[in-house]
Order: C-alpha cells, then sequence, then structure tokens
C-alpha cells in the first residue's frame, strides 16, 4: 500500500472540507482498502468518517426511512422496520457479501463500491476506468460478469451492488452534504453516471461531497422479491439480479417497479417496461414483451452473451412469482 | 500513530504507520498469529476476528479505524486446556484437516451463533420476521466468508451443530 496521511474527521463539514482539498473518505474500507493494496487506488488522504453521527435510521414525516451513510450493511438488513415494510432491500442486502463484510459495509459505501472487472484490478492490463485514455480491455477479454446495457465503446463495467438494485426499485434518494455546507437529494439515476467518454467518472458527487443518508419513500403495498442468479449459492456477485414490486388489483398489475442488477454500469430500471406491464393481466406473452423491452438495446460482448437470454428468463420468473396468487 | 486496543481483554498500546491492518497488528505488532492471512482481500474468512462483538474481516480494516475497539481473537476465546464449546466440536467431530482456516471458523462461527440467538435473518431464512432455524443450509449460507481448501465443510457444520446444541 502506499503511504497516506490519514485524519479522523470530527464532524460531517470537516469531512467534506478535507475531502474537498483531496482526501477521500473511508468507511467500511472492505472494498478500498482492497484496491489500495492492489494500489488501483492510491489516495494521498484518507479521511475517516466512522466516527460521524451518521450511523442511525430514523423514521420519516412521511413514513419512510431515513438511513444513515454509516449504517452497516448487518444493522439495515436486520432491521425490524425495514424486514417489514421494505423486505425487497433488507434480501437485497442478505445477498450480498459474507457475514464479515456486511458487518464492515456501510450504506454510503455500499453505493460507491467499485466495479469488479477483472481489468479494473489488473494493473498490467489497459483500463479505461483505472486509467483514462489506455483503452477497454474486457470488451475483447473475459468478460462474462461484464455488462450488456447501458455500456460504452470505453467501458463495459458492471455496478456490482445488490443494495444499490433495491434502492433502485424503492425510489430511494441520496442526501449528500457538499463543501460549505450545501445538502442536496438526488436519486439513484441521478446519483450514478453511465462510462460514455469518461469511465473513471462513475457519480455526479463533486469533490468532497459527502453521502449522509439515504431517504426511501413510504412503504407500497404489493409483493416484493429480489432475486440474484449467480456462479454459486452465495458469497459471489450477480450475473444477473431483479429487485422486483409488482401489486394487482383485480387481476391485473397495478405497479410494477423494476431494477435489474449484474446488466449495466448502474442499477437498472425502465420506465418503459414497468409502463407496459402495468394495467395488464399476467400472462407469459406479456412478460416476455417485457423482457424484449427491457433488452432491445442490449449488445454482448461474446463470454457475456448468456446474460441476454440469463435477463429474460430471470424476469419472467420473478414476474410469474410476484403476479402467482392473483393467476391462481 | 498511536492507537489504543483491547484485545482479548488486555488494553494494548501501540505505534503503528497508518497503514497497518488490523491482522498485521495482531500478528506482526502483537504476536498473536492464530488470526490467519490467507488471501489478505477479505475473500478467505482466515482472518476473522471479533470487534465489538461483531465479526469481521481484520485484512480489510486499518487497525487505526479501531482506535478504543474491544477485539476477541481466536486467543481469547479458548486455549488448551480451557476450550470453548465450538473448539470442543471441530475437535469431536473432525472439523478441519491442515487447520489453517480453523482460527477464522471458530472465530466467525462464534459470532455467527450469536448472530442467530438474537434473530438476525439470512439469505436463505424463508420468513423475514421469524425465529431462524440452526439448518445445515444456515449455517453454510451464514458461513460462506469463511473457505475451507481442505473441504471440510460437512464436519464444519456438523461441529457448529453440535456446538450450538450443547448451548441450547
Amino acid at each position: 500500500m502506499r503511504p497516506f496521511d490519514y485524519t479522523r474527521a470530527e464532524n460531517t463539514e470537516a469531512a467534506a472540507r478535507q475531502a474537498a482539498s483531496g482526501g477521500t473518505f473511508i468507511a467500511g474500507g472492505t472494498n478500498l482498502l482492497d484496491l489500495m493494496k492492489l494500489e488501483v487506488m492510491t489516495p494521498e488522504a484518507l479521511i475517516d468518517i466512522n466516527r460521524l453521527d451518521l450511523g442511525e435510521i430514523e423514521e420519516t414525516e412521511d413514513g419512510g426511512l431515513r438511513i444513515g451513510a454509516l449504517v452497516t450493511n448487518s444493522d439495515l438488513a436486520n432491521d425490524a422496520r425495514l424486514r417489514k415494510g421494505w423486505p425487497v432491500l433488507s434480501r437485497a442486502l442478505l445477498a450480498g457479501a459474507s457475514g464479515q463484510l456486511r458487518n464492515k459495509a456501510t450504506t454510503g459505501g455500499n453505493l460507491l463500491q467499485r466495479t469488479r472487472c477483472l481489468y479494473f484490478y489488473d494493473r498490467a492490463m489497459p483500463c479505461n476506468k483505472r486509467e483514462p485514455g489506455t483503452g477497454c480491455s474486457a470488451k475483447e477479454g473475459f468478460n462474462r460478469i461484464l455488462a450488456v446495457l447501458g455500456t460504452s465503446e470505453h467501458c463495459i463495467a458492471t455496478h456490482p451492488s445488490d443494495m444499490a438494485v433495491a434502492m433502485r426499485a424503492l425510489g430511494a434518494e441520496v442526501e449528500t452534504l457538499k463543501e460549505g455546507g450545501g445538502t442536496r437529494r438526488l436519486t439513484l439515476d441521478e446519483l450514478y453516471l453511465l462510462p460514455g467518454e469518461r469511465p473513471d467518472q462513475e457519480t455526479v458527487l463533486e469533490p468532497g461531497e459527502l453521502i449522509t443518508a439515504v431517504v426511501l419513500p413510504a412503504p407500497v403495498t404489493g409483493k416484493q422479491t429480489y432475486r440474484k442468479v449467480r456462479d454459486r449459492a452465495s458469497y459471489a456477485f450477480a450475473l444477473v439480479s431483479v429487485a422486483g414490486i409488482v401489486e394487482m388489483e383485480d387481476g391485473r398489475i397495478t405497479r410494477a417497479d423494476l431494477a435489474f442488477g449484474g446488466l449495466a454500469p448502474k442499477p437498472w430500471r425502465n420506465a418503459e417496461v414497468e409502463d407496459l406491464l402495468t394495467g395488464e393481466a399476467p400472462s407469459d406473452d406479456l412478460f416476455n414483451k417485457a423482457a424484449d423491452l427491457l433488452l432491445a438495446e442490449a449488445k454482448g460482448y461474446g463470454a457475456n452473451d448468456f446474460k441476454i437470454p440469463l435477463a429474460r428468463r430471470t424476469l419472467v420468473s420473478v414476474l410469474n412469482e410476484l403476479t402467482a396468487e392473483a393467476q391462481q | 500513530m498511536e492507537t489504543n486496543l483491547t484485545i482479548n481483554g488486555t488494553k494494548q498500546r501501540l505505534d503503528l504507520d497508518p497503514r497497518t491492518t488490523l491482522l498485521d497488528a495482531l500478528r506482526h505488532h502483537l504476536g498473536l498469529t492464530g488470526s490467519k492471512k490467507g488471501c489478505d482481500h477479505g475473500q478467505c474468512g482466515a482472518c476473522t476476528v471479533m470487534v465489538n462483538g461483531r465479526r469481521i474481516n481484520a485484512c480489510l480494516t486499518l487497525a487505526c479505524m479501531h482506535d478504543g475497539d474491544e477485539v476477541t481473537t481466536i486467543e481469547g476465546i479458548g486455549a488448551p486446556g480451557n476450550l470453548s464449546p465450538l473448539q470442543e466440536a471441530f475437535v469431536s467431530e473432525d472439523g478441519f484437516q491442515c487447520g489453517y482456516c480453523t482460527p477464522g471458523q471458530i472465530c466467525s462461527a462464534t459470532a455467527m451463533l450469536e448472530e442467530i440467538a438474537e434473530g438476525w435473518p439470512s439469505h436463505v431464512t424463508d420468513d423475514l420476521s421469524g425465529k431462524p432455524a440452526l439448518t445445515t443450509e444456515e449455517i453454510s449460507e451464514r458461513m460462506s466468508g469463511n473457505l475451507c481448501r481442505c473441504s471440510a465443510y460437512p464436519n464444519i457444520v456438523e461441529a457448529i451443530r453440535k456446538a450450538a446444541g450443547e448451548n441450547a
């Protein structure tokens, strides 16, 4: 690991100020320290935010939840309110990483974790995300874990989070604090950038901008599930995942909130797919049309071609599960 | 930088390079070599210790981030002649072969049984509001962060089940 200055932030304002002048926040550190050992990330200064008062989960006035950025993945998954009202998020968290990692990984850090693309980690190989302008080794390399939607010719990395996929389906918003005290709220769609010409730029966050919380809207009615398809039964990243919230009324779908992991550089959501399903009676034909729409622009790069039919089958299966009672 | 840790009940004052992981502080600075360095990237679980009662990968955290924290390592869980129920069960059920992953397995399982006792659900728990049962499926899922390259998994699961039964 390269040497770095270590500072323990006293409060959020100081943390934002210190990070704005070249520091990198560290919370759980489970991804950052891994990358620092490999010298993929080489921060000159670490701003330890673990002592900040961002570790609470509180109810909001409109019946939602405000999740402090430092709430661990374990504490969030186990929260009784979350398990009852937002089970898709609890399920997504429990599907991610290992017991040890969930005890350390935080809400804010999980959102900002980096891709697990093999070439991002391999400093001997070109990677536009790690070293802009050097090229993308993955497009013609070992890319079976990589993206089929939202890619560019410069990068086909996936965002690895399960948590963020469920948050995207739930319409969660991220609260941030900027250097100087300004705050803003961003949807997850707004937070993440697609790779385009600059895959090294992954979010709209400015230097020093600190995620302070994630706000969930009030619970919605309907069935929720998180389906994760992966190479082994536990402790593996998603090849394809679907976070689904579906509500039925009189045999018709009245709500279909769907987000996808493993397919794209950000948690993926497609409003057209949801519009197509809404108001319709469930059927395999309908679900396949939804998959057609979801995957119309999908592009495989050889080893990850299988993700396109896998995403279709996973979506159809999830929709069957979530509409099952109404079909009987 | 100065870092104060309570390791297995004993206060330790260390002066460390900030780059020092908690695992390296334990092994190199305190001579507590029970916690093992396997992959050093959080993938194998051989370095599992408990910090303030919770299991974590000691390789993926800096010692200086834990100033004031209480750390329990395998040396604090038991010793020859005074083994913990889990350690006894790993011996009686033959829950290891080469033994390299075993300290991490036992630290992890010790904390995992507490998690179950507190009612934490897992990926394989059917009912998020219910009380999780100590099935083979639950143990395997909850222990998936600890690899055993000798593949002693069936006996590790048996050892955990036996120790939990004796505690119950």
